[in-house]
């Protein structure tokens, strides 16, 4: 089993100019670890981190979008899956940290833990999906998961992680929706797709 | 007596589907993001998923609509919800929180599943299609009753509203649009 911060910052060291939408438990150890204009905080709505991490790869097919999303979140949407698939982004990379827990609820579990996102995902439509749980791996694995054809998914399995502090208050912070949006507005050559990690 | 003065003044009762699609195109809307409503379905939704113009994107489940929106927004793209009155009373979280609370441009067209098109929504016989009104007015979320043809002229404006303003809006279809 792997500690979701620790494949976060395996993960950050493969992300130059992508959008990365993150959500809840994931922001807050995302933010942390790569604090920058280019990270959307999908809070308040959950579940919809996945949609609008697809909103944002419809309308910037030239630029990558990696979301990073609960297993809680992603069962309040469900069918975003079928939605993505359907749509089939080639530059949506879609990471699902699955703790079986509901982390920032108060760590109750959800109502399965034995569901099998990434098999959701491939019955779904994405064109790839992966199952990662040893760390060694995801660190040997991570950029090709990041740089070929979407809609790719997977899931990291990883532990519940210690109490985090939600800061809130930062979190929603509306200047960071904001250098968000000029962040994504200016424009710069490395492209989505087919690009070389 | 309530009933007649809730009732709509008189005068020609039709609604040219292909007046609305004109001006939601004219708005500047790339996408439409729906899922089926039976008061639009033929004259709305069958012929914008045939038109070149328009990017349909079918969506599982009404709140997707709102995330997609929102994050196309973000890449100044503009996106027209398609949906039932149910589908928006099922949204309403997405709706506080990204439409409202993040003062999102989210455009929303809702169908009024049941209503009868000769009176006002505040009087519809529907339950579900009375509080519709009452809940955009508590979310300080504008809306426009479309229910002839005479009211199309308020779509182009309200959306270059809501992209101008980053606010959301709520078009509320009141009788079956005819396809054209």
């Amino acid at each position: 089993m792997m500690k979701r911060d620790e494949c976060f910052r395996i993960l950050a060291r493969h992300i130059t100019d992508e959008a990365v939408v993150a959500t809840y438990s994931s922001a807050v150890d995302w933010v942390e670890i790569n604090p920058r204009p280019l990270n959307y905080l999908s809070i308040g709505a959950m579940g919809l981190d996945s949609s609008h991490g697809l909103g944002l790869a419809l309308g910037r097919p030239d630029k990558r979008v990696v979301v990073l999303q609960g297993d809680g979140s992603l069962l309040m949407n469900l069918g975003s899956l079928v939605t993505i698939a359907a749509v089939a982004p080639k530059n949506l990379v879609h990471l699902v940290a699955q703790n079986d827990t509901y982390e920032a609820n108060g760590g109750h579990p959800i109502p399965n833990p034995k569901v099998d996102f990434a098999g959701i995902a491939r019955a779904a439509g994405y064109a790839a999906a992966y199952d990662f749980s040893d760390l060694r791996i995801f660190e040997q694995q991570v950029g090709h998961v990041l740089e070929q054809d979407g809609p790719v998914f997977a899931t990291l399995h990883v532990e519940p992680s210690k109490p985090l502090k939600y800061d809130y208050p930062s979190l929603y912070d509306p200047a960071k929706r904001k250098a968000f949006k000029a962040a994504l507005q200016a424009r710069n050559v490395r492209q989505g797709p087919k690009r070389k990690s | 007596m309530e009933a007649i003065a809730a009732r709509v003044d008189a005068g020609p009762r039709e609604l040219n589907g292909g007046g609305i699609i004109a001006a939601i195109k004219a708005s500047g809307v790339e996408y439409v993001l729906a899922v089926p409503d039976i008061v639009t379905s033929a004259g709305l939704l069958a012929p914008i998923a045939r038109d070149k113009e328009l990017r349909l994107i079918r969506v599982c489940k009404e709140d997707e609509c709102i995330g997609i929106a929102s994050g196309l927004s973000y890449c100044d793209k503009r996106a027209l919800i398609l949906i039932q009155h149910t589908g928006f009373l099922d949204s309403l979280n997405a709706i506080r929180g990204v439409a409202v609370e993040y003062q999102q441009p989210i455009c929303m067209m809702v169908g009024l599943l049941g209503h009868d098109p000769e009176k006002q929504p505040r009087a519809s016989p529907r339950y579900g299609v009375r509080i519709i009104e009452p809940i955009l007015d508590d979310m300080g979320i504008a809306h426009h009753l479309i229910s002839a043809d005479a009211d199309i002229g308020k779509i182009q404006p309200a959306i270059e509203t809501a992209y101008r303003e980053s606010q959301a809006v709520a078009f509320l279809i009141g009788r079956r649009p005819k396809a054209s």
